[in-house]
């Protein structure tokens, strides 16, 4: 497989007060073929985001490698890893705060065109902004328009259209629609899958919401508290997940349908939140796993393959090969 | 880039009643201050030996009356708000440009860069003003670079702590980490991002900083350190008047009143400015 | 059966810069221990529609109409409001960390609220706080009395957030996105939790929210709104079987679901919902609507009985079709 992007036993640290540090992210490995979309799930805190923004230099990892083509780029200074932007680009959660309130939608989205394509003249960039805004769907007007005039659909089409405006080969997708209407959710899941699959771009697509990621990524990773708990196929992840986790997650998507919904609402069970430094060896899911084992405090499981395409990190992973049914069944 | 919003910012100004009497006010006196002495009779140092010490509407042609020496009081005073704004404006200007590029960068940069910057910053503050100011003196002699040099050295230190706070808040917003990913240079970040974003807390404290300046100079030519003869801001003015309080009173009054009238106009006017530049929910 | 709650013909404006009217003209009724949910989305006026009951409208907001819990009217000069709030009304908001005091502990303030509300003695409050953090379903409620709101992680500070618009024993509990701000995993334990409480406390329940999923578990009847008006009401599960209007079924087709796995696109409805303030004549879905037709442009649908629902459209859709 050529890939494109590997990541080797990633590490990101924040310091905490009195010197103790937490992982963010601890020991993730990944790797991305040209073209392919990759989707990451995880809820607040697991890491996702930092995994994100440590590929694309944002932040620093504490250990571990990141490759892209083949070289290594996470140590590369500053000003050596700029010449890369170009390649890698980033779309981010937030659509009001991620554009300067004092340029226009237009102005924000040449940015990177001055900045790495400095040569350009005026007028082949005004036709490059133009032709982006066609891409995403938004009229010339739209560009013109400050931020706060703008409605959070139209930001996150800006958004993309900044990101895609230097032709980067990769893109990673940072819950770009967590922060939007439902309604108008699809429409920006729409745009990236079709801009996408016109371009050819390999991407990491990190969201909270499960059924999003299922949409468009072949492949999802499962993240719980900086770790990658399962790797698998979309329809191994919904139809048969093996770890705890992955089902936990399943089971929590909110369902419309009334029957379902009350079903899962007399199958929650109300375990305690987790404590934070529970066991520091163990299973970092063991305070809440419906189906622990005394083993699982004590040894923290290794991401393992158990069938094919299917890497889970739990001890139990072999003992439900069609896997772990719904807890409302 | 920044007219779109400047624009909202002006319609707020316009709204406020007391900030648009206020920049009438201050436009009146700057352009009293440039084309009255040319509408006068008297020049600033042209002795009337016949009308000394002549008290405001009495004299013919002298407005305001004259000092000791005969000298048109309104001409002065005009003279020296001249002078007090030029000194104050480019002394101000310096503080603006050496505090905006010193904290930004701090901020920006913030870790060791930014400790070492401000460092520098806590110690340059704690040294006494008047001290410094004195010493100058000595060395350079009096007078109006004296008096920038001194006050510009000091004045830029509390706009780079303000602009230092502004820019290690902007440093967390998501469009300076957009415009990182888009491969923009730390300068060009500084330059285009950073810079803009924090131009309303400066006016506004640029515009607060100047009365301040007014006042300091006025403070050390009274002292007789600042601006000499035959040189006199409103601040010589005000020294000379303090002398014949008894006598003359109006040749305190005058200087002292214009004085005052600028120094409220510009608080009142960075005040204004503060709320309009305010962002609002939209 | 009286109603605990009577909303009739509420008007919500905001007066600066601009007028902009966020709440249309919205009746509707809650008895007691029932359970109304209010879906929509931006720009619906929801969180003004609860705002304006509870007194709570930012000082540029004008609420005009009638508002009447348990026989006394809520809307008047002054803070008319305020005798409800606390005792009668109990208010969950989303953001858990809003309403609690973040300088300090959370013991105090729940037994500041049960001595203010239901003038208990102070040993007596304690342990009744004491009783309430367990009735949440906190771990340790003993040391969660003496915790700050920071020291908790979101999930528990929402617990807590709901422990305390409960201290006073409210009939009705006011919630606005009570887990939206939450993780999927922990949003059911609340859902479950509050469905819980309102049964075992026999509180009625009123419930702002975008998430179809939530309101599906915990509300007997809906209201949706859309752009400062209600344009579908009726009970839960007849109206998310068969909606008929437009916007919900297109709302209910948007929420992406995890039966389908195809490669296929997710299903959206067109363009965004109006901002507010803007004046529309006609419908104010239509421009959205794939039912539009020339009347709808012109003629603004009021809300009346079509089936089992009431529906504010021109063209609803039948029972059984889809769109």
């Amino acid at each position: 497989m050529n890939a494109v992007l590997e990541v080797r036993d990633a590490a990101v640290r924040y310091a905490l007060a009195r010197g103790r540090t937490i992982a963010a992210v601890d020991g993730v490995t990944l790797s991305l073929a040209e073209g392919e979309i990759v989707g990451l799930v995880g809820e607040s805190g697991c890491g996702k985001s930092s995994l994100g923004r440590a590929i694309l230099g944002l932040v620093r990892l504490a250990s571990g490698q990141v490759f892209w083509k083949g070289r290594r780029i996470d140590s590369l200074p500053r000003r050596e890893f700029r010449a890369l932007r170009g390649e890698m680009q980033l779309v981010f959660q937030d659509p009001h705060a991620c554009f300067d309130p004092r340029m226009t939608l237009a102005e924000s989205i040449a940015e990177p065109l001055r900045a790495l394509a400095a040569g350009l003249e005026e007028s082949a960039r005004t036709v490059r902004v133009e032709s982006a805004l066609d891409e995403v769907g938004l009229d010339r007007e739209v560009g013109a328009r400050y931020p706060h005039q703008a409605s959070g659909g139209q930001l996150q089409r800006a958004g993309i259209a900044r990101a895609l405006i230097v032709a980067p080969q990769f893109m990673v997708c940072d819950e770009p629609v967590s922060a939007l209407d439902v309604s108008v959710q699809g429409q920006i899941v729409n745009l990236l899958a079709r801009v996408r699959r016109e371009r050819g771009l390999a991407c990491l697509f990190i969201s909270h919401n499960l059924a999003v990621v299922a949409r468009l990524a072949e492949r999802i990773l499962v993240m719980y508290r900086g770790r990658i708990v399962e790797a698998a196929a979309r329809e191994a992840i919904v139809r048969a997940p093996r770890h705890p986790y992955t089902r936990l997650l399943l089971d929590s998507v909110p369902d419309p349908h009334p029957q379902a919904a009350r079903k899962l609402l007399a199958a929650v069970r109300e375990s305690p939140a987790p404590l934070a430094d529970a066991g520091a060896d163990g299973c970092p899911f063991a305070s809440r796993c419906p189906w622990v084992l005394a083993r699982c405090r004590t040894s923290a499981p290794l991401l393992r393959p158990v069938a094919d395409q299917q890497l889970v990190a739990c001890h139990r992973a072999e003992e439900w090969p069609k896997g772990l049914t719904p807890a409302a069944t | 880039m920044t007219l779109g919003l400047g624009r909202e910012a002006l319609d707020a100004l316009r709204r406020d009643r007391t900030a648009v009497v206020c920049l009438l006010v201050l436009g009146l006196l700057v352009l009293a201050t440039l084309a009255g002495p040319a509408l006068l009779d008297y020049r600033e140092d042209e002795i009337d030996w016949s009308h000394m010490a002549a008290p405001p509407f009495e004299a013919p042609g002298h407005w305001l009356g004259t000092d000791r020496l005969g000298r048109d009081l309104l001409v002065r005073t005009l003279h020296g708000l001249r002078i007090s704004l030029a000194i104050a404006l480019a002394a101000t200007l310096v503080s603006l440009v050496i505090g905006v590029a010193w904290g930004a960068l701090a901020g920006f940069r913030r870790g060791r860069t930014d400790a070492w910057m401000m460092r520098f910053v806590d110690v340059l503050y704690s040294l006494p003003q008047v001290f410094f100011v004195i010493i100058l003196t000595v060395v350079f002699g009096r007078g109006p670079f004296t008096i920038l040099v001194a006050i510009g050295a000091f004045g830029w230190l509390t706009m780079a702590r303000i602009v230092r706070g502004q820019a290690l808040a902007l440093r967390d917003r998501e469009f300076i980490d957009a415009a990182i990913v888009g491969g923009a240079s730390t300068a060009r970040i500084l330059a285009r991002h950073v810079v803009p974003n924090l131009l309303g807390p400066v006016i506004v404290y640029a515009t607060l900083t100047l009365p301040q300046v007014i006042l300091v100079e006025s403070f050390l030519s009274f002292l007789g350190i600042g601006i000499q003869e035959p040189l006199a801001s409103l601040g010589n003015l005000v020294a000379d008047g303090a002398a014949e309080l008894e006598t003359a009173p109006w040749m305190l009054a005058v200087p002292a009143a214009c004085l005052m009238l600028v120094v409220f106009c510009f608080n009142f006017l960075g005040d204004s400015l503060r709320d309009a530049l305010d962002p609002r929910d939209r | 059966m009286s109603a605990l709650l009577e909303i009739r013909a509420l008007t919500v404006d905001f007066l600066a810069p601009r007028v902009v009217r966020a709440v249309d003209g919205v009746d509707l009724a809650l008895g007691p221990r029932e359970r109304l949910a209010i879906v929509g989305e931006s720009g619906s006026g929801k969180t003004q529609l609860l705002l304006a009951c509870t007194g709570l409208l930012a000082a540029n907001g004008r609420a005009m109409g009638s508002v009447r819990f348990e026989g006394r009217e809520l809307l008047g000069p002054g803070d008319a409001a305020a005798p409800a709030r606390g005792s009668g009304i109990g208010f969950v908001f989303q953001d858990a960390g809003g309403s609690l005091t973040p300088h300090r502990r959370i013991g105090d303030q729940l037994v500041e609220v049960a001595m203010a509300a239901r003038g208990m003695p102070k040993r007596h409050a304690c342990d009744e706080s004491l009783a309430m953090l367990g009735r949440v379903r906190l771990p340790d409620p003993g040391s969660t009395m003496n915790a700050y709101p920071h020291e908790l992680s979101g999930g528990m500070r929402q617990r807590a957030a709901i422990a305390l618009a409960l201290a006073a024993r409210p009939r009705l509990l006011f919630a606005d996105e009570p887990t939206s701000a939450l993780d999927v995993t922990v949003q059911a334990e609340v859902m479950a939790l509050l469905d819980a409480l309102c049964r075992d406390l026999g509180m009625a329940l009123l419930l702002v929210t975008h998430d179809l999923g939530v309101v599906a578990a915990l509300a007997g009847r809906i209201a949706v709104m859309y752009a400062g008006r209600i344009v579908e009401e009726g009970d839960t599960d007849e109206l998310l079987a068969n909606p008929a209007h437009p916007y919900t079924a297109g709302l209910l087709a948007s929420v992406p679901s995890l039966s389908a796995l195809d490669d296929g696109e997710l299903a959206t409805i067109p363009g965004a919902p109006p901002r507010a303030g803007e004046t529309i004549q006609g419908c104010r879905f239509e421009p959205r609507c794939p039912r539009r037709r020339e009347r709808c442009r012109v003629e603004g649908p009021r809300l009346e009985a079509g089936g089992t629902s009431l529906v504010a459209c021109h063209y609803p859709l039948d029972a059984g079709r889809s769109p």
